[in-house]
């Protein structure tokens, strides 16, 4: 795209209007540049939980409550999700519309069960004594992995809206139109992959 | 995210809103997405803000007139510079380039609006949404009052009971998403919507450096959202963020709030350099000297940028090899700078020159942010920063850039542009009178600061004693301020006359060299009737002096109605005012606990957002060339 | 038009040269007025780069003159359009060298300050070291090798080097005095040093140079450099300190017993003032050895009777914002005696140290 001439009949894509001096559409570059924002959000977030690290003047500390077994079973949910975002959208490139509408379902299932899983953990940290208030630990910790959950419930949220739209608007819901499920897949894929740079920083490294 | 997509915009679902479309009245501008009409918004509001700090900045300058005055509380002092700051920074300078990039980025490239022009809106709503929320602290018991970069631990609850920093964190939290958006907004329009034969090099300068503003914006801001955040849960939830018994530490603000902060001043800068880079070149009759240069030397200086902040820490004891680091990194980003004083004099060198008001601000814009720079470059040096940091050297330094830079150059873009805005001519007598009084004022103002500042006076103190020779330079500074205000009132007294009775303007009164003079002033809704191609840099020159430039003919668009069908305009639409307004209430929500109302207004965000995306994209056509056609209906 | 806007410039930069030339730019706070070596150092390099940017600016306006003069329009062809050139590559080159010369120019002897003025340093003998702590909106100065604890009046040796170790029990506070040295902020949990000198005695100006709202604009201090007989003088005047009140004088003695009755021991600690057992907390001024210091209330006003007195009566007035409150109601009768007991109490704290004040308290009094 830099300093090249744009194509003459660079074919518009379909949701926009007029002539683009890029076949890239725009909603899906929007999306990059949003998450291009949202890495310096959690780069920022995660920085903040590495700079407090071992600074907490009161426990629980991090050896004290997390239970890897249960977290890895969750991101296994997670990245499973991020998997059937992949089939969705082929789905929906295909044609395949109860396929679409069945994988795209199980992404926002699945993002409900990590979510569910969240809640657990987050629920029986405070009952062995770890809150927002308590330590550095508590408050880096809650804030970072707390900001990410509601990035995923949004994404459920999203997904879910997908589906409905799907049935009250059809026609909108075509193979045509799989680049509005794309930008829901980036979406979604990003938020996994902060998910294993967190489980990773938070939970491993303190175990490995 | 739209979930919907084109469709009429005429059959909305049971129970949602309308899509308006009037176009007068109150109604059609709550509702307006259009680039034109919310530059302008963006432009008035910003310089109602800008005359709210003026008013700030006037009170302080009266109180620090002679030692051990009493014109105002301590306390209400350090709101008054607080907020002077605040505004300056977030609600002035930094949206008045938001506006003149709203209005001209789209004419410029050939483009008929934004990406997103919804999104536009909703950017505009949420920044002027979030400046009044600012604003209300004054009546709803105090102003923030810790600084425009509200250190910790002095933002703690227990440093700042009362609600003044909580309108800073929460204010400039809602503010900060509109400036993201129309960061992403402008990213894709600049890359997507280009006209043809605009490649990325024959884009005006003006659109470079708005582009690498955005990209700016989108990696700064966040760390800024992110410290704004956890100050409000240490204040709400009583998280231990910036709570130095708990081991926090309060440097850690100071950090992210300048990894953010410094990326800010060339956010305000990089696009008043490119109102440079147009009005030089316009008033000088030649192309701009070293474009290529020009576009490589922004593009370094938004990546250096990202890599100096701690240059506003020298004094807090990071020792000596990380201030070495961010020294050499300063030092280095003057250089860019420089050679961009250097492409604009060459731009100017063998021309001929037109000593229009554009040009003289400019010209005035030229000669003080030289000397801002120069400064810059001293504060650079660690060592003489120990004695010039948090005095009035920095304050004078700051001003020669941000306003003898910054605001000069916008000044200079809102002469060169207002012709084309309101279609309407300025008296050039009147507005170099002003200006003698503005920048005469103005060099008052904060020239004697750069020696209060190496007298010894710290900064943000409401009074000094007598005896240690700050007299004069403050006395000097304030007698300034009367200087300037005249200036101020006699530029707007101008503009206003020559909105209501200026002679009218022509499509291109300055023979101008891009492709916003090439449509009537002001534009039409549609901007271009057809669909201009560019053929070089500086594409309406070439259209207009095809001998003298490099062009090629365009043949590779001939023939392509590129407006089959009519040209499709966005819709109006509600949701984005909407939108913002929930948010504005919710922050109130959250700043009281009163969490019922926050829940509820982001039920109301909710809905809004659904509503917005089941709206869909909408428009309609438009067709400017068949017999009177204009208007809804597809 | 353009000619006269050429002059009025011109004009501008030459008045602002010979205003810099004519002006006296000493002063108790000046930075342009060096008088320790780190100062010096700091204000050397800002005349290295002040010469270099008068380079700098000749060049630029200098160009930017002769550019506006030559190539304005000319009234008799106003429509000419010029030779559109483009660029010139050599140029770029050429002219990016001139500003990377200038700032190798600065960096090198910045960088050289950097690590001569700002490294850590491990205390040597005769190096004096104090433990710097601010409060809002007063300094408390610490010689932990001397067992002194004083506050916002930092006496120090002359030629001799002082290593301050600074930390904040609050907000963000900045250790500035101007003529010995750039600042230094102190920030809690963080210990930053800062070192000093003064070779030459005297009395140095200081304030806090970083946002610590109420009465930021009052927390001043002073540096008294003084030879090393004086020095140790004053230090050991902290160590056989009896301030139980010289016997014979009833204003002091009265003083002595009000700074109890009416509270001030809650807060404030002065050394000797009970056997055995101290008063006041370590975070309210010391105010052992009152009657020595020159100013109060943080170095803003002179120590004597008269502001001791106005200070006492109404805080708020001398230093709006602070802690101290106001101990007598407007109406009260008694005021004007115990401020004037309290006062005397006070300023004579100091006065009675050393061997000759031993002998005057019968020995038996001494207090350690």
């Amino acid at each position: 795209m830099a300093g090249q001439a744009p194509s003459v009949g660079a074919p518009a894509p379909a949701q926009s209007h007029g002539w683009r001096s890029s076949t890239l559409p725009d909603t899906k570059l929007l999306m990059w540049i949003f998450l291009a924002s949202d890495v310096m959000f959690f780069g920022t977030l995660i920085g903040t939980y590495l700079i407090y690290k071992g600074r907490s003047i009161v426990g629980p500390y991090p050896l004290d409550v997390l239970d890897i077994p249960l977290t890895t079973v969750s991101t296994f949910v997670l990245l499973m999700s991020s998997f059937l975002m992949v089939i969705a959208l082929h789905a929906l490139r295909q044609g395949n519309i109860p396929g679409f509408r069945l994988w795209t379902f199980g992404v926002a299932f699945f993002g409900a069960i990590f979510l569910g899983f969240q809640v657990y953990e987050f629920r029986h940290f405070v009952e062995l004594g770890l809150t927002l208030d308590r330590n550095l630990f508590g408050t880096t910790f809650f804030v970072l992995t707390g900001t990410h959950g509601v990035h995923v419930a949004i994404g459920v949220l999203w997904l879910l809206s997908i589906v409905v739209a799907s049935y009250v608007r059809p026609q909108h819901w075509q193979a045509k139109d799989a680049t509005y499920l794309e930008v829901a897949g980036l979406y979604w894929h990003f938020v996994d992959i902060v998910w294993i740079v967190i489980f990773t920083l938070v939970y491993l490294v303190d175990f490995i | 995210m739209a979930i919907g997509r084109q469709g009429t915009g005429s059959s909305p679902a049971a129970g949602l809103l309308q899509r308006p479309q009037g176009t007068s009245g109150i109604a059609s501008w709550l509702t307006t997405v259009d680039h034109k009409r919310l530059g302008i918004l963006y432009i008035l509001t910003s310089m109602t803000f800008l005359g709210l700090a003026s008013v700030e900045a006037f009170i302080i300058r009266l109180q620090l007139a002679a030692p051990n005055q009493q014109l105002v509380s301590p306390d209400v002092y350090n709101q008054l510079f607080t907020m002077h700051g605040l505004t300056m920074v977030f609600l002035a300078i930094m949206p008045l380039g938001t506006g003149f990039a709203n209005y001209f980025v789209p004419l410029m490239i050939g483009a008929r609006d934004l990406a997103f022009p919804r999104l536009n809106a909703f950017g505009y709503w949420i920044y002027a949404l979030g400046g009044l929320f600012v604003y209300t602290s004054f009546f709803l018991g105090g102003a923030p009052d810790a600084g425009w970069f509200a250190y910790a631990p002095l933002t703690s609850l227990s440093n700042n009971p009362g609600n003044g920093i909580d309108f800073y964190m929460i204010g400039l939290f809602i503010g900060g998403i509109g400036t993201l958006v129309t960061a992403m907004n402008l990213i894709v329009t600049i890359f997507s919507m280009r006209a043809p034969g605009m490649t990325m090099m024959r884009m005006p300068v003006f659109v470079w450096m708005i582009l690498v503003t955005a990209f700016l914006i989108i990696f700064a801001f966040p760390p800024l959202t992110v410290a704004l955040f956890q100050v409000i849960m240490d204040r709400t939830f009583g998280t231990l963020f910036y709570v130095p018994s708990a081991g926090g530490l309060p440097i850690l603000w100071q950090h992210l709030f300048w990894i953010f902060g410094h990326p800010e001043v060339y956010i305000i800068i990089l696009p008043a350099f490119g109102v440079i880079s147009e009005v030089i070149p316009t008033f000088s009759r030649k192309p701009l000297f070293g474009y290529p240069v020009m576009i490589l030397s922004g593009i370094f200086i938004g990546f250096m940028g990202f890599a100096v902040w701690s240059h506003h820490m020298f004094t807090t004891g990071l020792g000596p090899v990380a201030n070495t680091a961010f020294s050499l990194t300063s030092f280095v980003i003057g250089i860019p700078t420089g050679v961009k004083i250097f492409n604009w004099l060459g731009t100017m060198w063998g021309g001929a020159i037109r000593f229009a008001t554009p040009m003289v601000y400019a010209l005035a814009f030229l000669f003080m942010f030289v000397i801002g720079g120069i400064t810059g470059i001293m504060l650079a040096m660690p060592p003489f920063d120990a004695q010039a940091n948090s005095t009035y050297f920095v304050v004078a330094h700051f001003h020669y850039v941000m306003g003898g830079g910054a605001l000069f150059a916008f000044l200079a873009g809102l002469y060169y542009w207002f012709p084309k805005m309101t279609g309407k001519m300025f008296s050039d007598r009147w507005a170099l009178a002003s200006f003698w009084f503005f920048f005469i004022g103005f060099n008052m103002i904060f020239m004697p600061q750069h020696f209060a500042g190496l007298m010894g006076m710290p900064r943000r103190i409401q009074t000094y004693d007598a005896g240690l020779g700050l007299e004069i330079w403050n006395l000097v500074s304030t007698a300034g301020t009367f200087v300037m205000g005249v200036g101020m009132i006699m530029i707007v007294l101008g503009f206003v006359h020559a909105f209501r009775s200026g002679e009218p303007a022509e499509d291109d009164p300055w023979d101008a060299r891009t492709l916003e003079w090439s449509t009537s002033s002001p534009p039409p809704h549609h901007n271009f009737d057809e669909q201009p191609i560019a053929t070089d840099r500086d594409a309406w020159w070439a259209k207009k002096y095809p001998d003298l430039a490099h062009a090629d003919d365009g043949s590779a668009y001939e023939g392509i109605d590129f407006d089959a069908g009519g040209i499709h305009m966005p819709g109006q639409s509600w949701y984005p005012f909407l939108l913002s307004f929930a948010v504005f209430i919710g922050g109130y929500g959250v700043m009281y606990d009163n969490w019922p109302l926050a829940i509820l207004m982001g039920l109301v965000v909710v809905a809004s957002t659904y509503g917005w995306a089941f709206e869909g994209v909408g428009g309609h056509h438009v067709h400017p060339r068949s017999s009177a056609q204009e208007g809804a209906g597809d | 038009m353009p000619m006269t806007q050429w002059l009025r410039r011109a004009a501008f930069l030459v008045g602002g040269m010979l205003l810099l030339g004519g002006c006296e730019f000493t002063g108790l706070q000046s930075t342009l007025d060096p008088a320790g070596p780190i100062a010096q150092a700091q204000h050397d390099l800002l005349i290295w780069s002040y010469q270099l940017s008068w380079i700098v600016m000749i060049a630029t306006f200098g160009v930017m003159a002769y550019v506006l003069i030559r190539f304005r329009r000319r009234r008799d062809d106003p429509d000419r359009i010029p030779a559109q050139f483009h660029g010139s590559a050599p140029l770029e080159i050429g002219l990016t060298i001139v500003p990377v010369l200038i700032v190798i120019a600065v960096a090198v002897p910045t960088v050289r300050t950097i690590f001569a003025t700002e490294t850590r340093v491990t205390p040597e003998a005769g190096d004096v070291i104090v433990n710097v702590t601010g409060y809002q909106w007063w300094w408390r100065f610490e010689y932990p090798e001397l067992g002194v604890v004083t506050a916002n009046e930092l006496h120090i040796p002359a030629g001799r080097r002082v290593i301050l170790n600074l930390d904040s029990a609050d907000v963000l506070h900045s250790f500035w005095v101007p003529r010995l040295a750039g600042k230094r902020d102190l920030i809690p949990n963080q210990n930053n040093q800062l070192w000093i000198e003064a070779p030459d005695p005297g009395t140095y100006y200081g304030q806090c140079a970083e946002l610590c709202l109420g009465a930021h604009a009052y927390m001043k201090f002073r540096v008294i450099a003084e030879s090393d007989a004086e020095f140790e003088a004053w230090a050991d005047s902290f160590q056989t300190v009896d301030s139980r009140a010289v016997q014979g004088d009833p204003d002091v003695q009265q003083g002595y017993q009000l700074f109890a009755t009416k509270g001030c021991t809650n807060c404030h600690t002065v050394q000797g003032y009970r056997d055995g057992s101290s008063v006041g907390t370590p975070d309210f001024p010391n105010l052992t050895n009152f009657g020595l210091r020159t100013t109060l209330a943080a170095g803003i006003v002179p120590n004597d009777r008269e502001n001791l007195e106005a200070w006492l009566r109404d805080p708020q007035a001398v230093k709006p914002g602070n802690y101290m409150p106001a101990l007598w109601q407007e109406d009260d009768p008694n005021a004007d005696e115990e401020i004037a007991a309290i006062a005397s109490y006070l300023l004579s704290l100091g006065a009675q140290s050393g061997p000759e004040a031993q002998a005057s308290l019968g020995g038996s009094h001494g207090d350690r």
